[in-house]
Parts: structure tokens; sequence; C-alpha cells
């Protein structure tokens, strides 16, 4: 990836080469080559995406169409096994579904659910921080306040309280359509407050500085000061950790779904085939948690890993 | 975590299995079971295993034997006077565990006490029935109508010492709800084969013989050790690891596994309960559902074609394992003669496609469905598997599957039967037909009244008829008969879709032999371990 594009970016004209070579000239990109590790994560990362991207052309099968599930499928060893058919390659689980196209239409909803909450809650992270940071006084007091209470929670706990609480409001028939939203609303709500937090730190220390203060002179109004001074002098720490939230997003989702509380067993995402297969797991038929808990350890472990190299890359200390 | 404490833990634990195999001397029985036992009480919950646990330590006029068949317990026997006049000739020399006397007082006392408030067991006499003490030993029931089967349910209907409950202060009900413990919830003094010397509420519970019992004991047994596991894969390594000689139920996936371990094999076989599907036909628009201003379920062809989407053999073999007799009517057919003249409907999605397009449904339609998820065998695969067959007719099934708790409280007739399509079990508790055919089939308002369970709201005056007349028919081939004839009607108007009779499925250590009764009631007295 990287000798292909060097070469076809020599030649590209010096006026316009900018932002490629930038990159690849950069300390980040020279980190990142130096690391095997960095780079088999990355590599993953990139190949789950372009799977759960492409999850519809891939697979044998659509899971969640349910008139496709033949229940005397059911519970088909993975082909290498005995009993296993080449249509299957890693089996069936309870109810005739193919394993592996579930695995990927699961990766699908992890990634997605894991996207849209990292980014609900960096949003409300960020905006909260921001204003916090930068307003003080009450504001602040109370915004942080919240922030500390719900510190003293474990994420988990908040995001069941939230999932329980706006399933209840919705009528059940709607569960399918609502499910996904639901967790998003969760995870979200239960991730913003270290956003907020970061940001506010940040923005206190910026907006002492002389271009807040010369920006403030001109006149300029503190909606702009704070979205185009301030914010992208913050915005470092907070990639770091919309990585590491997105690794633990996806776990979260898994765990709710685990729970029983998730995506509803129609629309199997990783950590609902889980619980399903635990029920299997001491009977023989290990494939239908095994695969699904392999396929969930690998991609978060690989979120992980880029998330721990971006923070040291960013960290000038470190360099 | 404070590693003390854990060590406590640890230590505690281990002291509990080190005192189990330290004692386990030959006579001593050590069982689990999936829920626990709460209040001692036998009126405090009409449920299964708590009244079959204490049908051990206190005993009814009548009890059932292994095959279900009507012996005679505290009553040596019984004459229909008059239709509407029974006479019970009760046991002499009876003692209850405290040493006093059973007699007629004792009868009348929990006949009373049975149908008073908090009684979870009301069903068992007739509200307006008259219990008069003729002799010591002779008690008189007068009815306001006839009633044949008026003994049936008495196997669990548990007589207790009147002196005693009066002078612990235990003559009120301990309510399932009831958080006051009173004597008669932590302590038994019945006239059974066993009686209780501990007991850990919704913990375990340990039992010693009762050297005074009437009976000849059938068991051997020096003392019975009860726990509560709730765990599957716990209760069952605990049978297998051979800490436990007896556990239920085992989930159908590990049979295979405990059948072939060396030393502990599956006992299973048919339970009564009749697992079935519901369907809301009494409101004019369903509450979950894209079809408004009409209920498709009101069509019987919508019925039959959900039936006929449904392949019962996959259901059987795959998420029963086969531990599941597909059902063609809403009993068992162990306890209905004839059952044999019923067949199901054939499993046909073509069929079921044309009678939807029949009915003005081509394109098919959406329902929500309501299915617990912890209160039968694998209930929530078979919604699921429901689910995905009813989508090749053309269906949406949404399904809601939720703990039982919350399943009932949602479905049940306190809630106003809030529900369009469901999955419920039944087991008739007087093992007869007339109790399925008034509680599942009878006509009812939006409150229940009527027929409580009958959670659809499937009506038929035709039915209800000849449930009045089977209530008061003496002749057991006229009664079969119009037994027939109902479930001959609700068949065709498809009122349920019954599924299957789900399987017992015991875990048993080859140390000791037992009966397995096909109520699911475990009778320790007829176990005998070497």
């Amino acid at each position: 990836m990287s000798d292909a594009s060097t070469n076809s970016n020599a030649k590209i004209n010096d006026n316009e080469k900018g932002l490629v070579v930038r990159i690849i000239d950069s300390d980040m990109f020279y980190s990142f080559r130096q690391s095997k590790i960095v780079m088999a994560a990355a590599f993953v990362t990139l190949s789950y995406f372009l799977l759960a991207l492409f999850a519809p052309l891939i697979s044998p099968q659509n899971p969640f169409d349910l008139a496709n599930l033949d229940l005397m499928d059911g519970l088909t060893p993975p082909a290498w096994e005995d009993e296993g058919q080449a249509r299957f390659p890693l089996g069936t689980d309870d109810q005739g579904r193919d394993l592996l196209s579930a695995i990927l239409y699961g990766s699908r909803l992890s990634l997605t659910v894991g996207f849209a909450s990292v980014a609900f809650a960096a949003i409300l992270g960020i905006s909260l921080g921001l204003i916090s940071g930068y307003v003080g006084g009450l504001v602040d007091t109370v915004i942080m306040r919240i922030a500390d209470i719900q510190l003293t929670f474990p994420s988990i706990l908040i995001a069941l309280l939230i999932d329980g609480t706006v399933s209840a409001l919705f009528p059940s028939s709607n569960r399918e359509d609502t499910a996904f939203w639901v967790l998003v609303l969760a995870i979200g709500l239960s991730f913003w407050v270290q956003y907020a937090r970061t940001v506010r730190s940040s923005v206190l220390v910026e907006k002492e500085r002389e271009y807040v203060q010369a920006a403030n002179l001109i006149g300029l109004n503190p909606v702009t000061i704070m979205l185009r001074h301030v914010l992208p002098n913050v915005l470092g720490p907070i990639l770091v950790i919309i990585t590491i939230n997105l690794a633990l997003a996806i776990i979260t989702e898994a765990t709710l779904s685990f729970l029983g509380v998730g995506i509803p067993v129609t629309q199997p995402s990783l950590g609902t085939l889980i619980r399903i297969g635990q029920d299997f797991l001491f009977s023989g038929e290990w494939w239908v948690t095994i695969f699904p808990g392999a396929a969930l350890a690998i991609l978060v472990l690989a979120v992980n890993l880029l998330g721990d190299w971006l923070r040291d890359a960013l960290n000038p200390k470190l360099r | 975590m404070n590693f003390s404490k854990v060590k406590t833990t640890i230590l505690a634990g281990a002291m509990v299995f080190g005192l189990g195999v330290g004692q386990s001397s030959a006579e001593t029985l050590k069982y689990a079971f999936q829920g626990s036992l709460k209040s001692l009480d036998p009126y405090s919950l009409n449920e299964t295993f708590t009244l079959g646990f204490l049908g051990n330590v206190y005993e009814g006029l009548i009890r059932r034997g292994p095959d279900l068949n009507i012996q005679p317990a505290l009553a040596t026997s019984w004459e229909v006077l008059e239709p509407t006049k029974w006479r019970f000739h009760l046991r002499r020399g009876v003692k209850f565990h405290n040493g006093n006397d059973f007699n007629a007082d004792d009868v009348i006392f929990s006949a009373d006490r049975v149908r008073a408030e908090g009684s979870d067991l009301t069903t068992r006499i007739p509200k307006d029935a008259k219990f008069v003490k003729v002799d010591d030993h002779t008690v008189d029931v007068i009815l306001t109508s006839a009633n044949p089967i008026l003994h049936y349910e008495w196997g669990t209907w548990s007589i207790i010492d009147k002196e005693w409950a009066e002078a612990n202060d235990s003559v009120k009900v301990t309510s399932a709800s009831d958080d006051n413990a009173t004597k008669i919830s932590l302590e038994a003094n019945g006239t059974g084969p066993f009686k209780i010397t501990k007991h850990d509420v919704g913990v375990s519970t340990s039992l010693v013989p009762n050297n005074g019992w009437w009976d000849t004991p059938k068991h051997n047994l020096t003392k019975i050790e009860f726990t509560t596991i709730a765990s599957d894969a716990t209760r069952v390594a605990a049978l297998l690891s051979g800490d436990l000689d007896m556990v239920y139920p085992i989930p159908v996936q590990d049979l295979k596994r405990v059948d072939s371990n060396d030393g502990t094999r599956a006992l299973i076989g048919p339970e009564l309960r009749t697992i079935f599907l519901g369907m809301d036909q009494i409101r004019d628009e369903l509450l979950e559902s894209n079809i408004k201003g009409k209920n498709p379920f009101k069509d019987v062809r919508v019925r039959k074609a959900f039936y006929q989407a449904i392949n019962i053999e996959a259901i059987k073999k795959k998420v029963m394992r086969d531990l599941a007799d597909p059902s063609s009517i809403m009993i068992s057919p162990f306890l209905f003669s004839n059952s044999g003249d019923f067949v199901r409907y054939p499993y046909d999605v073509a069929a079921s496609k044309a009678l939807l397009t029949e009915a003005g449904y081509p394109d098919g339609f959406e329902v929500g469905m309501d299915c617990p998820n912890d209160r039968y065998v694998n209930d929530e695969a078979i919604c699921q598997a429901v689910t995905a067959m009813l989508a090749k007719a053309g269906i949406k099934v949404n399904l809601n599957a939720q703990p039982k708790s919350k399943y009932f409280a949602k479905v049940l007739a306190s809630n106003s039967f809030e529900t369009s399509f469901f999955l419920l079990g039944w087991t008739p508790g007087s093992l007869d037909s007339w109790n399925v055919i008034s509680n599942l089939h009878g006509c009812r308002d939006e409150k229940g009244k009527g027929s409580p369970f009958n959670l659809g709201g499937y009506c038929n005056p035709k039915v209800d008829e000849l449930a009045k007349q089977i209530l008061v028919e003496n002749d057991p081939a006229k009664r079969d008969g119009l037994i027939t004839e109902a479930f001959r009607i609700t068949t065709d108007e498809v009122a349920y879709i019954p599924l299957h009779q789900q399987g017992l499925a015991w875990g048993v250590s080859d140390k000791i032999t037992l009966e397995q009764r096909a109520d699911n009631q475990f009778m320790m007295y007829y176990v005998t371990k070497n």
C-alpha cells in the first residue's frame, strides 16, 4: 500500500502533491511504518470495514431474511467436520442461519452501532465540553457535576438503564426498527463524559492563549471562536478517545446484546450470536459461540491497537 | 474485592461440598431443581414444583400414583351418596409429624383455609361446597351442582393440622406476595413420608423420613438434601461429577452428554403440558399489526394459514431434539382416550399462502408476537422458529421474547390480555379435558370473566354449552363423546394452534432408582439408593 502510493505520488507535480506527501512525510506515518503490529491491526480493521461494507455481496445467505432460513439446517457443524456441509463453511446456528453470513452481517451491525454511538457521544461531549470550558461559571459547574455523577457508575449500567427506559417508552412491536437507535442512544449517552472532560480541560488552557484573546478583541462571537479557533486545537486527544471508544462501543453493544437487551434475535449482532451459542457450548456445538466470539475479539483487538498507537504517536513526550 | 472475604466464601463453599461428600452414606439422596422453594405453606403457590415437593411432606385425601392413577391416602374410601353429596371415610390412626391425631376437624379446617384469602389453590374445592363432620373419621361434602371430578385435584390439596396451625398463629394463608414469615411458611407439620428438618428459604431444604408414616415405605433413604441450582450448566456439572444423585430439568442439548456419561442416565418421558400458539380473536383491531380497521385473526382461514405454515416436525427434531410429541389437540393424549381421532393440519406453505390470499392478504401482514424465554423448554427458540416459518408464508412477525415475569404481566387478564399472538403452555391440574375446555376455550369478556386463561378470546357458545354438559355427565363413554365433539369444533375453527407436549428430562445417577411421573412431580418416597 505504501510503496504503490509513494510511486504514484512521485508523478504528481509539486504544487498539487501537498497533502499526500505531507502525510507520507509525517511523523505519524513514519511511526506507523515502524511497527508491524500496527500495520497488521490497520490491515485487519480495514478488512473488517470492507467485509462489513460489502457483506450483502459476499455472504452466501442473507441471515436477516427469515424466509431464507430452514430450521432443518439448524446446528450444522463447520464444513470440515463430519456432518458439515460446503454451503455452510462455519456451520449454522440453532435456527439454521449460516454463521459466516451472520458474522459478516453482525460485524456490519457492530461497526455501525460503534461508529454511530461514538459519533453521537463525541458530538455531545465536545459541545458540552466547549461550552463548559469556554463559558465557565454556573454552566460549567452544572455540566461537570452531572459528568462527575455519571462517572461514578460503570458505563454498562448507564447503557442498561437508558436502554430499559427507552425500550419501555416505545411499543414493543417496533422493536426491530428502534433497537438500533436505542442502542446508539444508550451507548452514546454512556460515553460522552470523557469527551466533555477532555475538551473542557484543553479549552481552559487554550482560552488564555493570545490567539483567543486576539479573536475576542476583533469582536468575533463566542460560537465562532469556539468552533473555528479553540476546537481545532483540542482535536488531538479527542481523536485518540474516539478510536479507543470505538472498540469500547463495539464491546458494549455486544455485551448488551449478550444480555438480551440489544439487537433482537431476528437480526443477530455478534453479541447476540455469542449469547445464542452459549447454551450449546458444553453440548458439543461449540461453533455457534466460538466463531462470533473470535470475530469480535479480533475486531476489538485491532481497533484497540490502532487507538494505542494513535495515542503514542500524538503524544509529543514519546516522540 | 476484599481478599479475606473471598477466602471465606471459598472456604464456606468447600465446607458445604465437604459436608456433602463426607456424609454420602448410601441412603442420603441429594438432588437439585432449577427453581427455588420459598414458602412451605402448602396453599401459597399453585405451582408444580412446590406442590410436588410438599407432596412428600403433606398429604391429601387422595394421592396420585406413579402412573397418575388416583389412590386413597388420608381418605380410605369415598362414595357418592347423591350426585351432590359425597361421603369420605378418613384413615384411622394417622398422626401428624408433631404427634397430633388426624381427624375430621383437620379436613374441615383445611377445606376452609384452602379457600380463604391469600390462597393460590382456591380452585381445588368449589366455592359453595359445604364440608360436614359426620363423626371423627367421616366427612360429607355437600355440593350445589353435580361434579364427578370433585376429588381429581385433591392430590395436591394438603391436609393441615388444625390444632398446630391455631397454636402457631398460622390459620391465615401465607400468600405468595407475603413478606412476613409465619410459622407454617418456615416449618411443616404434615402426615407424609418425610419431615422437614431444615429449610433455608430459596436455597436448600433437608428432610428425614417420618418413621410413624401410616404406609409401608418404598424408599430406603435416611436423609434428603435439596438445593436450588438455577444455572443449567452448573446443575448438569454437579450431576456429572457425582456431587448430586438427581437433577432436573436437563436442557435438551445436554441429554446426550448425561446419558453417555458413566454413572448417570437421562430419564425422559412425555410431560402432560401442551405448548400452543394463540391468536387474539376478540378485538376488532389487533394491537400489534399493520392491518388497521379489522382483525385478520377473526377469519378462520388466516388462523388455518398460520397453522399450516408451521413445520412441527422440524421444531421437534431441531429445537426439541426429539424430546417432544407433536400434538393435534390441546390436551395430552394420555389424558384423553379419543385423542387418536384427531390429526394435525398438514404442514404446507403453498396451502398457507393460498389461504392468506383467499382471506385477502396475498402479501401477508405484520403482527407482534409475545413469547416467554424462561418458562417452557426452549420457548424462545420455538418462537424464533415460528417467526422464520411464518416469514416463508409472507407473515412478518415482530417477536418480543422476555422473561416470564414480564411476559405474564403483559398478556394475562390482569393487563387486559395485551397481546395479538402468543405462545403459552397448559397442564390441566385435574388431568381432565374439562379443565382445558373451560379455561382455554370458554367465551369471556374483556376482563377475562368466563374463561380467564383464554387469552385470545376464542368464543363459540356451542362449546360453552358442551362444557356445561361435560361437567355433570357421569357416564365415561358419553362424556368422552361430548369432549370429542367440543374438540372437533375448536379444531375445525382453529381456536388455537397446538404445537406439542414437551418432554420431561431428569438426570439421574445410576446409584438410585425412582419413578418419573408425567406431571413432573418428584416423589421422593419412591427413591431407592444403593
